[in-house]
């Protein structure tokens, strides 16, 4: 039971209640949607990359709490970064949801660290993750979408 | 737990399901994922035991006396599936891998004989991918089109647009009898006269509705009935094709391989004729046996005692997720088997499904297969409580008050 606690966070229930970002970037240079075939989840991710740095992201979509908030904590976390600094960014996460014990920068990743409950249901990870893929999919300007499976 | 209707104990019941006894995250499971999947009954996991234990051997094809009991067992399971759903021969019961293998079989043999460029498939609107995608695959080798009888808002298929659809190019119609995402029991009686009086045959989906439907293909007259072990209490990668006899002597075979000739050379080949003609290869002969163990189990419990009690914990569990506000029902027909598939205004499925989970719950969330449905319904899934006659009232009231939690969980 407090696994489940642990989980659903008040900060991931409110990020879910009200995603940052959560909208169409007119100006996006970038974007790529991303779809988690097993349940349905589905996102658009807009970027606007400035000399390799992300000036504005945002997103579109359905998805459960788990996937929502970790998108809408994405869109906080890599505004104004490098594509490098992103990519970094997004290791340590993959590390904290799915190593128990990995040595993580929490510095770096900010509100993502109340993801970390997420490692106890590794069931849910594909849902903590696909922001992230879909994140590198608009970066690396991938045509088709990307899925989780 | 309390017995129930016909003298129907399921508190003796439950001690057959071993799997039952188990736990799941510190609580007793609870398992309400019987449409993805049946438990197993003792006597079925012992048969497949026993089975290698004692008989195993390949069919058909030895004169010593292994092989001889070996085939003994697989055509008495062939047997007992053909007094099941009462077809009138032996030979019309083709084992297969499950229901997608059966109706893959129908779609590339008896459809690529028999539908071409222009000609018509009718399905429905609640089909499974299993029941759309052989035939779309057809359409486009052939050039034909897919039909598709819409439903109202309680999950029921229009007939009389059903009738606007039958056309002079419709040469088949394949449809669920019952739907694994909504439950609902289709008129398929109906179906196949208004089918049949134009000449076009049927083939009904059965895979959800014979564990919980007494099934009569004589008395049905459809011409093919297609079903998996694993959903009737037997074992996983086995399943039945029954087809007339008439139009599967008929048919091309499937697959070429051994046990389908009667002789081969380099200039000719003999097919066999059926059953054998579409069984090419050694086949699930343990899970065939293990099939029709299951058969005879639910023959003990009796399937119109099984089809009672199941309408009396879908009514009571109907009852008590209708009170929870948060909860609506997606599927609501008036004739319907016992699955309850539901979304929640306060969470989505998955979440739901992982917090059911940390209390025991085994339920079923995403788009079942049913991708267009859920389109139908704007959903992009939903939560699915699918009941067995080992379930009991006293997990109905866990599974609501797990739903309980979900709503504190996510009202914080």
């Amino acid at each position: 039971m407090s696994n489940l606690h642990d989980l659903y966070q008040e900060i991931l229930l409110e990020h879910n209640n009200k995603p940052r970002n959560f909208r169409k970037l007119d100006d996006a240079n970038r974007q790529a949607d991303g779809y988690n075939p097993l349940c349905g989840d589905q996102i658009t991710l807009y970027l606007k990359v400035e000399d390799d740095v992300i000036a504005d992201v945002s997103f579109q979509g359905v998805g459960c709490a788990i996937s929502r908030a970790s998108a809408s904590m994405l869109t906080q976390c890599v505004k104004g970064q490098t594509l490098n600094k992103a990519e970094e960014i997004f290791g340590g996460f993959h590390s904290l949801i799915t190593e128990p014990d990995a040595d993580v920068d929490y510095d770096l990743l900010g509100d993502l660290e109340m993801l970390s409950g997420v490692s106890a249901f590794p069931t849910r990870i594909k849902c903590a993750v696909l922001a992230w893929h879909t994140l590198n999919a608009a970066i690396e300007g991938t045509e088709n979408s990307v899925t989780t499976e | 737990m309390t017995a129930s209707v016909n003298s129907f104990n399921v508190t003796r019941i439950r001690e057959d399901f071993p799997i039952l006894k188990e736990t799941v995250n510190g609580k007793p499971l609870v398992y309400l994922d019987n449409a993805a999947t049946s438990q197993k009954p003792q006597a079925v996991i012992d048969a497949l035991v026993n089975y290698y234990m004692t008989e195993n051997s390949n069919v058909h094809r030895g004169v010593h006396t292994l092989s001889q009991k070996a085939t003994d067992a697989y055509e008495g399971a062939r047997e007992k599936v053909r007094q099941f759903i009462n077809a009138e021969h032996d030979k019309e019961i083709i084992f297969v891998r499950g229901t997608t293998e059966g109706i893959n079989l129908v779609a590339q043999t008896y459809g690529r004989t028999h539908i071409g460029a222009g000609d018509e498939i009718i399905v429905t609107a609640m089909e499974h991918h299993s029941n759309i995608v052989p035939w779309q695959m057809l359409c486009e080798e052939k050039g034909a089109h897919l039909k598709v009888i819409p439903i109202n808002d309680d999950g029921e298929l229009l007939l009389d647009e059903y009738e606007k659809l039958l056309s002079p190019r419709t040469k088949l119609v394949s449809i669920v009898h019952q739907s694994n995402a909504l439950g609902t029991i289709n008129p398929v009686e109906q179906v196949i006269e208004l089918a049949h009086s134009r000449g076009i045959p049927v083939l009904l989906d059965g895979a959800q509705a014979v564990a919980h439907v007494p099934i009569d293909v004589t008395s049905l007259g459809c011409d093919f009935y297609a079903f998996s072990g694993h959903k009737l209490y037997g074992p996983t990668g086995v399943g039945v094709l029954y087809g007339r006899a008439e139009l599967l002597d008929a048919m091309p075979p499937y697959q070429g391989g051994g046990e389908m000739i009667r002789s081969v050379s380099f200039e000719k080949t003999l097919y066999n004729v059926i059953p054998n003609k579409f069984e090419a290869g050694t086949q699930n002969i343990a899970g065939s046996i293990g099939l029709g163990v299951a058969i005879d189990y639910v023959n003990s419990v009796g399937m119109n005692n099984i089809a009672a009690y199941e309408n009396e914990l879908l009514a009571y569990g109907t009852e008590r997720l209708s009170e929870i506000e948060p909860v609506r029902l997606i599927g609501t027909a008036r004739h319907k088997g016992s699955i309850l598939s539901f979304v929640m205004d306060t969470a989505h499925p998955h979440d739901v499904g992982t917090i059911l989970d940390a209390e025991g719950i085994a339920v079923r969330t995403g788009h079942h297969c049913a991708q267009p449905l859920m389109d139908r319904y704007g959903v992009p899934a939903t939560i699915r409580a699918s009941l067995a006659f080992y379930n009991t009232k006293e997990e109905i009231d866990t599974l609501v008050k797990g739903i309980d939690r979900v709503i504190e969980v996510f009202s914080r």
